[in-house]
């Protein structure tokens, strides 16, 4: 008798645990959408990789393109500019790290590490933001012929590295690719 | 105590039994069903058919239809890849700008733009169409529908009959018809008894056999263009369809088992009432 | 909220210091939890929870898709696509929403007509009643305004026609459509303050459902005998034996309602609302949503004038009186019997009834003309003489059946099958 009632009370407990579990279960399905809609949706996640054309942009001309919101400095440099750069010694730099997305996080701020690399050396492609507040710098201006922003006063070098003022940290390249000599895919 | 229960249930059914539905003038003839793919709770787009449908849109009607809400990234979903995507948008010519010097230029388009209308506005497509401006072609599967009239109206609850808009698409493109007995043409108008709002219509019969190739061995008649056009249009319209009935299955399911758990919780409970 | 002495006590140290300067837990038990409800209720009593399910889904889902949602006439009707195509799960949200709607009121409907059926306006629930008349107009209002959001064909010309209503006060009639539609015709500002008070009004409706749940834990529920709770043995504690029974409910009615969701999203819709609204041309038919139906047919069967009173100026009033009807119910009826179970004839008027604003909606949605218009002028008699003279004079002719003493011995001799006094009870 009362082993048939301790069974009889087994099975209601596990009917009722089940019929809880069960329900958590539909609950956390339900909320799912309601957290998913504020995700990017599809026509923003369009944008966060374009391709852009650089075969108009001549060895001393800068292109400023918007990508996820954002300006993105692509220049051309000229040789004197690529030449300035190498010769800062990385010990003079504020900030010693290449701040590059295409290179391990330690990478140095040589001015290899800084432009798109070896044979497109002349290519710098930076988010044109500086890194103290958010404003956008002008384009050669500044104490070394780089970037200036006006803001507080950062200056930057010809390959987008902090050298006075107070940025914190050279400006981010972004993840990108030469597609072929005249494409840039960005992100 | 379930009276009212009982009442409301056989007298929802003798209600509707005793209405009748009243066949209005237009269409002079109703759609006939065609079976699609994506009918049914596991419908699914066949993605050659969608293929296909985009070549005549492409080919013919994109010359008069815009199809302003479909953008070429969109067309990954009829299984192109993304070369083939980036490709054929960049056959197309968007407008872009202002440039440095504030004028608008021209430019191929990407995956992430729109498709380019036929037209500048609606008063130019108007104007270009006899007076009367082409629809657009991203949402017609879905604003276009043939009343269904009683008893079918229920029936389709049950059978999920959610396709009025294709077959009608279909049943227009196939159902040009020289001889208009009894009804009056208009100058510059096409007989056409499926058309929903009157005898006959502006835009010409725009199909006919072998117009467009396809190279999948599909028949090249206008019944079969047809076919593919309406199933293109109602991708353009429904582009989750086909997530839609997916995740609407593991609801059901789930709907069914929790309701037995919480039936039969409540009959335990219950049970301890009495 | 509850009427009754508490009972609730607190076990833990924390409960009695919360309990001593807010007493939320006793409140929430009291109203929730040891609350006795007449343990005969069957599942039309059910539709009050899934009431407020469905509020909460609406509300919930209205907050979500308000994130994506443009109100510009310019950009509105491309904004509900891009909600339907490019936000994630954007296209669930918003079926969701639109088809939440018509279950909103398939639900209320149903919870309508159980309180029809079974008295359960009859004092001292008269302004439980009312509650949920203004619940019921605000409602209305909420989805009315809804519609228009999507700025489609049917969205702009149902908010034409239905603003037009105004335009039949003599004199400042004209006055007050222009107020509402902040212009002269349905326009950018008409769009925009209709969100705003799209947004408010659940919101308040939430408020009246508040007042409408106090007055029905002050009185405590009608049950189908119609018979007051006298003893203990009446009742059953609402947690667990009707939360479960809800809980049941509502799982059966979520079913229903996703069904429609995920297969046949569009079903309830009107394809016309897939076009762009368009100021220069008018759709062929227009038609409401469905549950504004009745009332379209009644606003459209007035065709006559009436003395002074001319035929458009005669349907808005019968329109709005149609709904203005319903809030004195509970002097209009004058049975000393609550409950429809005992009694025959009005048990009989009451399914005409239903049948009746089932055929007036089917009416509505008809073209209003030939023989639609008569038959539509009829069915409109049959609804007010339902409330003005069946109700008033029903009560005072009718002979009702046998009744047992109590809830108790109700459920007893349903338990029982085969005694005559379970046959009328029961079956009738």
């Amino acid at each position: 008798m009362s082993a048939t009632h301790s069974t009889e009370h087994t099975r209601r407990d596990f009917l009722y645990v089940a019929t809880g579990v069960a329900g958590a279960v539909g609950a956390a399905g339900a909320i799912w959408p309601f957290i998913d809609q504020m995700r990017p949706d599809a026509s923003t996640r369009a944008l966060a990789s374009i391709q852009v054309d650089v075969s108009a942009v001549e060895p001393g001309m800068s292109l400023t393109v918007k990508w996820r919101g954002q300006p993105v400095f692509i220049r051309n440099r000229t040789e004197q500019e690529i030449e300035a750069a190498r010769q800062v010694a990385l010990e003079d730099l504020k900030d010693p790290i290449a701040r590059n997305d295409n290179l391990p996080a330690d990478a140095p701020a040589t001015d290899i590490d800084r432009s798109a690399g070896e044979g497109r050396e002349n290519w710098l492609v930076m988010i044109g933001i500086c890194t103290h507040l958010g404003c956008v710098p002008l384009g050669q201006a500044g104490d070394f012929g780089g970037w200036f922003c006006p803001c507080h006063g950062s200056h930057y070098d010809t390959a987008g590295r902090v050298r006075k003022g107070p940025a914190p940290e050279n400006m981010a390249v972004p993840t990108f690719e030469f597609i072929s000599d005249t494409v840039v895919q960005i992100g | 105590m379930k009276t009212f229960l009982h009442g409301l249930a056989a007298l929802g059914l003798g209600i509707a039994m005793a209405t009748s539905a009243e066949a209005a003038e237009y269409p002079l003839k109703k759609p006939p069903q065609v079976e699609w793919s994506f009918d049914g709770p596991f419908g699914t787009y066949d993605k050659a058919q969608l293929q296909r449908g985009f070549k005549v849109y492409r080919e013919v009607c994109s010359s008069c239809h815009s199809l302003d809400m479909v953008a070429f990234r969109n067309l990954e979903d009829l299984g192109y890849t993304d070369e083939q995507v980036r490709a054929i948008a960049a056959e197309y010519e968007v407008e872009d700008g202002p440039d440095e010097n504030g004028d608008m230029f021209t430019r191929p388009a990407t995956p992430s733009d729109y498709f380019p209308a036929p037209f500048a506005n609606p008063e130019q497509a108007a104007a270009s169409n006899n007076g009367a401006a082409p629809p657009d072609f991203s949402l017609l599967a879905k604003a276009r529908a043939v009343e269904r009239g009683f008893p079918t109206f229920l029936f389709d609850i049950f059978t999920q009959y959610a396709e009025g808009g294709v077959d009608y698409i279909h049943a227009l493109l196939t159902g040009y018809e020289e001889e208009a007995e009894g009804h009056e043409v208009p100058e510059g108008t096409y007989y056409n008894p499926y058309f929903l709002s009157s005898a006959s219509l502006a835009m010409a019969p725009p199909l006919s056999d072998g117009m467009v190739t396809y190279d999948d061995g599909s028949p090249e008649t206008v019944d079969q263009y047809s076919r593919d056009v309406a199933a293109f249009m109602m991708w353009a319209a429904e582009p989750h369809l086909e997530a839609r009935k997916a995740t609407g299955f593991t609801v059901m399911i789930f709907l069914v088992l929790f309701g037995g758990l919480v039936y039969l919780t409540k009959r335990k409970v219950w049970a301890e009432a009495h | 909220m509850s009427g009754g002495h508490s009972t609730y006590t607190p076990k833990t140290g924390f409960g009695r210091w919360m309990d001593a300067r807010l007493p939320l837990p006793r409140l929430v038990y009291d109203s929730f939890v040891a609350y006795p409800v007449p343990r005969n209720l069957n599942y039309a009593y059910t539709f009050g929870g899934i009431l407020s399910l469905m509020l909460t889904v609406q509300i919930l889902t209205g907050i979500v898709l308000a994130m994506h949602y443009a109100s510009n006439t310019e950009i509105a009707f491309s904004s509900v696509e891009k909600i339907m195509r490019d936000v994630n799960s954007g296209w669930l949200l918003r079926y969701l929403h639109a088809n939440g709607a018509s279950f909103f009121f398939i639900a209320v409907y149903v919870h309508i007509f159980r309180g029809l059926f079974y008295g359960s306006y009859k004092a001292p629930r008269e302004l439980l009643w009312i509650l949920g008349c203004i619940i019921y107009l605000l409602m209305m209002a909420t989805a009315f305004m809804g519609y228009v959001l999507p700025w489609g064909q049917m969205s702009f010309w149902g908010a034409t026609v239905i603003t037009g209503f105004f335009t039949a006060i003599p004199l400042v009639g004209d006055w007050i459509q222009q107020l509402l539609l902040g212009g002269f015709a349905v326009d950018n500002p008409t769009l925009n303050r209709f969100f705003s008070l799209h947004y408010l009004l659940p919101f308040m409706i939430a408020g009246v459902v508040v007042l409408h749940i106090w007055a029905l834990h002050v009185t405590g529920q009608t049950n189908p005998t119609g018979i007051e709770v006298k003893q203990k043995t009446d009742t059953v504690a609402f947690t667990p034996y009707a939360t479960i029974k809800d809980g049941f409910a509502m799982v059966v009615f979520l079913l229903v309602f996703l069904y429609f969701v995920f297969y046949i999203p569009n079903y309830l819709g009107h394809p016309d609302n897939y076009i762009e609204a368009n100021p220069l041309q008018t759709p062929a038919h227009i038609v409401p949503e469905w549950y504004f139906l009745p009332f379209y047919a009644i606003l459209r069967a007035i065709t006559f004038n009436i003395g002074p009173i001319d035929s458009k100026l005669g349907g808005v009033l019968a329109m709005f009186g149609a709904i203005a009807v319903l809030f004195v119910v509970p002097w209009l009826d004058t049975s000393k019997v609550r409950s429809a179970v005992y009694r025959p004839w009005y048990q009989l008027f009451f399914w005409l009834f239903v049948a009746d604003a089932i055929f007036l909606g089917w009416l509505g949605s008809r073209p209003a003309e030939g023989a639609y218009v008569a038959m539509a002028q009829a069915a409109t008699l049959y609804y007010f003489a339902f409330f003005i003279v069946v109700m008033p004079v029903l009560g005072l002719i009718e002979t009702p059946r046998r009744m047992p003493n109590s809830i108790t011995e109700a459920v007893l001799e349903k338990n029982k099958p085969g005694t005559p006094a379970a046959q009328t009870a029961g079956e009738a």
